[in-house]
């Protein structure tokens, strides 16, 4: 699904991806974890196209898509979920929502989109009228995800969605995560520091060091191991 | 009673076409966060690409038209070709950009039509209405320029709020980045700001022409007026721009009455950095402000 | 070849020794102006009349770009007022020296303080304003002061403006000493003064303030720093200082009309302190030397290639616009920033041929 060899990042003089290379299975929830600092968000970035990596390529479904622009990228099915969940308080909700998916040719499949993103927030078709800005933590993150989907993505980049969460309801947060690629088969990268809840539902995990991998294996081989958790994921 | 009653007429109506430029520069700020002081140069161009084009084939609605459709070209163009490199720049270079570009327009102007200004034909009469015996200081030409500034508001109004494309347009001038993440061809949307903000500009550069005629500096005053009128209503509101407007043309139509003509700029000056220092948001601003 | 060595190392000598500049503030800028003072002598007394009135212009162009680099350039704030306060200065140098009859250098210290009290006043004003509000208000003022002189023919003239009779050259220099080198050297005296007040103003604290409250406001706020106080006090400094210019324009052209104030003053000012580089008043040198030469070289190329009188008379304007758009999109830092550059890259090419290896060492490393 997604090909990542030797990308390359920086800002300046600060390498925030130092040479990673990585791959995502089609269907597959792939966890990348890490510390603050780690390039977590700068590996999302770099493949939603919002910056453009300095070496390297990213190589989406066969198609070389490094340093393309980012809405062209999102055209190719795929969805970035901002850290803090770039939500556009000025607009309303629907609003946010009808956002997704004005790109798309087919519109009716996109009035289909916005009922089943109510479907699965109801919360949301509540406060469809509301101004964004008046939504709370849990229902922005909702908002965030449900417009994500209107686009009907292939691949889901989702940066730290238990961000600033209560216990509660960043495990139904991941519920719903979990039960998307069952329903829908789309491929999920999960950025987090909140390890545990999301080796929870990933196939895979990731972790990174100063823009490096320094592990990738199966979710429970990664909980299990002392040292790396106490190492790089501070726990 | 009735020289009060006069001057609130004539006010509504240069008013309005203070509303027209202020939307200009509303939509511009709104879109790129730059106060466009190119703006008045650019609807002298249009204005006399309008007076050329009436010149020669001897129809209004033509050269009407032709202002219109330049303006909307000439705002996109220079999007293109001198804003986009400043954007997201220090703010203090891109003012200098579009100050530039006012010399620069109205060098090209004198070279093209002169220096001396040219009368401009109105659309209808600029014979006051008869009420009750006697001509008020109101037109079927004023009644026009009230109508088209409204008409074009709304349309404006409509754009933004009910269609894909003024969402669109919103969501890249709020959130460029989760534009861009959306589909949002964020970089198109900010030149259709600037064409349509150029179209505002034109219509207002038509509808004051007669009074001011068309030279490379007569329309000066119309830009301090527009962004007076635009800060009156907080810069970022497109309704705050209409209503500053119609506030600034009545209370400038009272000091250009009831005093001097010669103050009308200063006065406007005085209300701007008035509201400045009373409510530095504008009094009509409902968008919470944001650190740029 | 040691005739060569020979002059280098009097060179290096004269550098080490008595072409050092004194390291206090105050004496160094006096010596600096000294030098200045003669340089400009000399260059008036050796160059036609003709030539001494382009100097006299440059003069006062200097002095208003003085000013408006403390403001624009040092204290961040983009004012479009400028060519209105020099008509404030103009205007209060013709009414002093026609109604009351003051004498020269009185009228001009006058002037200063009344521009500079005018200057505060707006100042006092402008001092919640930030970016494109300031830019906006002054534009206003820009374009409103002028029109007073119609409102007002009474008093300020009305189109034709008002004239003086021009300054009279002492009986001592001779009768058949050109009026305009005596023009040249009253503005050339003024522009001096307002050189070394503001440039030791600018190397003390007060330039240390206005910096900071330019680069970051709310820092500068945190620290301890009146920011308000500190933009007043820009402004008040700027204006006078565009009030002087002002008055040596009357000096020097004997004539305050509103015709010469235009937005379009203002602009080129704006455009001779971009164009120098913002922020140095050795930038406000060049971009004076650019606000005269500019339009003389246009009106040259006008007549060579005879163009029709539309086009020449709006082409000096016309490279304005090109020299403010293209110089921020291109050089933002004027050509005292391309200067500064082309005087880097020298030593570093000097450097390197002196010592090659570590030469290029370093440059990779930076």
């Amino acid at each position: 699904m997604l090909d990542l060899s030797d990308v390359v990042v920086a800002y300046g003089a600060v390498r925030a991806l130092d040479g990673i290379s990585l791959t995502v299975p089609a269907g597959s929830i792939t966890a990348v974890l890490g510390a603050n600092g780690a390039g977590k968000s700068s590996l999302l970035r770099a493949i939603s196209g919002l910056v453009a990596p300095r070496a390297g390529s990213i190589v989406l479904n066969g198609r070389k898509i490094t340093g393309m622009a980012s809405e062209e990228i999102v055209r190719l099915g795929v969805s970035h979920v901002p850290e803090g969940r770039g939500i556009i308080t000025e607009l309303t909700v629907e609003e946010n929502l009808r956002l997704g998916a004005l790109w798309r040719r087919d519109r009716r499949d996109a009035t289909l989109a916005l009922e089943q993103s109510y479907e699965l927030f109801p919360r949301l078709h509540e406060r469809r009228r509301r101004a964004a800005s008046t939504l709370s933590g849990g229902e922005r993150q909702m908002l965030s995800i449900g417009r994500a989907l209107m686009a009907r993505p292939k691949l889901l980049l989702l940066d730290e969605p238990s961000l600033g969460l209560a216990p509660l309801i960043t495990s139904q947060i991941m519920a719903v995560i979990a039960d998307l690629r069952e329903r829908s088969a789309v491929t999920v990268l999960l950025v987090e520091q909140n390890a545990n809840s999301a080796l929870a539902i990933a196939d895979r995990g990731v972790v990174l060091n100063l823009g490096r991998v320094v592990a990738a294996d199966d979710p429970r081989t990664l909980a299990a191991d002392d040292q790396l958790r106490h190492a790089y994921l501070g726990l | 009673m009735s020289r009060f009653i006069d001057l609130t007429l004539n006010g509504v109506t240069s008013g309005m076409i203070y509303a027209s430029v202020a939307l200009a520069l509303v939509l511009i700020w709104r879109a790129t966060r730059i106060v466009n002081f190119a703006q008045g140069a650019m609807l002298m161009i249009t204005t006399f690409i309008a007076s050329s084009v009436i010149a020669a084939s001897g129809s209004y609605i033509l050269g009407f038209a032709a202002a219109l459709a330049a303006g909307l070209v000439l705002g996109a163009a220079l999007e293109r070709l001198l804003v986009r490199p400043v954007e997201g720049g220090p703010p203090i270079n891109a003012v200098i950009v579009t100050l530039g570009l006012l010399i620069f327009l109205q060098a090209v102007a004198g070279m093209i039509w002169g220096n001396t200004p040219r009368s401009f034909p109105a659309a209808l009469s600029i014979q006051g209405f008869r009420i009750g015996g006697r001509h008020v200081l109101f037109s079927p030409f004023d009644l026009f320029t009230v109508g088209s500034v409204l008409v074009m508001s709304l349309a404006l109004g409509l754009l933004f709020t009910r269609t894909g494309m003024g969402l669109r347009m919103r969501a890249a001038a709020f959130e460029p980045e989760v534009a861009r993440l959306l589909g949002v061809r964020v970089g198109r949307m900010l030149t259709w700001g600037w064409a349509l903000a150029a179209v505002a500009g034109s219509l207002a550069g038509l509808l004051v022409a007669p009074v001011v005629f068309v030279g490379p500096n007569t329309f000066d005053a119309e830009l301090v007026f527009g962004f007076t009128a635009a800060v009156l209503g907080g810069l970022d509101s497109a309704i705050g721009a209409v209503v500053g407007g119609l506030i600034l043309g009545v209370a400038l139509s009272y000091v250009s009455g009831y005093e001097s003509p010669a103050l009308v700029t200063l006065a406007a000056l005085v209300i701007l950095v008035v509201v400045l220092m009373v409510r530095p948001s504008g009094l009509f601003t409902h968008a919470k402000a944001r650190r740029v | 070849m040691t005739a060569v060595a020979h002059l280098i190392a009097r060179l290096e000598a004269a550098r080490a020794g008595w072409l050092r500049l004194p390291r206090q503030t105050l004496a160094r800028h006096l010596v600096l102006a000294v030098g200045f003072g003669l340089a400009f002598y000399v260059l008036s007394v050796y160059i036609s009349p003709y030539r001494d009135s382009q100097l006299a212009t440059a003069a006062y162009y200097f002095t208003a770009l003085v000013g408006l680099t403390v403001l624009t350039g040092l204290n961040g704030q983009l004012s479009i007022g400028h060519g209105a306060l020099m008509a404030i200065g103009a205007y209060a140098t013709v009414l002093l020296i026609g109604r009351a009859h003051f004498a020269l250098v009185p009228t001009l210290v006058a002037v200063t303080v009344i521009t500079a009290t005018a200057g505060g006043v707006l100042g006092a004003g402008a001092a919640r304003l930030r970016g494109p509000y300031l830019a906006g208000a002054t534009l206003a003022l820009a374009v409103g002061l002028p029109a007073l002189a119609d409102g007002y023919p009474g008093t300020f003239g009305g189109d034709n403006g008002l004239t003086v009779a021009p300054p009279t050259p002492p009986a001592s220099l001779g009768l058949s000493f050109p009026l305009t080198r005596w023009e040249a050297w009253i503005a050339g005296v003024g522009a001096l003064v307002a050189f070394v007040v503001v440039a030791n103003l600018l190397r003390g604290r007060a330039g240390r303030v206005f910096r900071a409250v330019r680069d970051h406001e709310v820092s500068a706020q945190l620290v301890g720093i009146p920011v308000a106080r500190t933009q007043v006090l820009a402004f008040t400094l700027s204006a006078a200082c565009a009030g002087l210019a002002g008055g040596l324009y009357v000096v020097v052209n004997q004539l305050a009309a509103p015709g010469a104030f235009q937005l379009s003053l203002s602009l080129s000012l704006l455009t001779g302190v971009v164009l120098g580089g913002l922020g140095t008043l050795g930038g406000a040198v060049w971009g004076a030397l650019a606000l005269v030469f500019l339009p003389a070289w246009a009106t040259n190329l006008s007549h060579a290639i005879s163009l029709p009188t539309n086009v020449s008379s709006n082409l000096p304007l016309a490279l304005y616009g090109i020299a403010l758009a293209g110089g921020m999109l291109l050089a933002p830092r004027g050509i005292q920033g391309a200067l500064g550059r082309a005087g880097q890259w020298l030593g570093v090419r000097l450097r390197k041929s002196t010592s090659n290896e570590e030469g290029s060492d370093e440059q990779d490393h930076k």
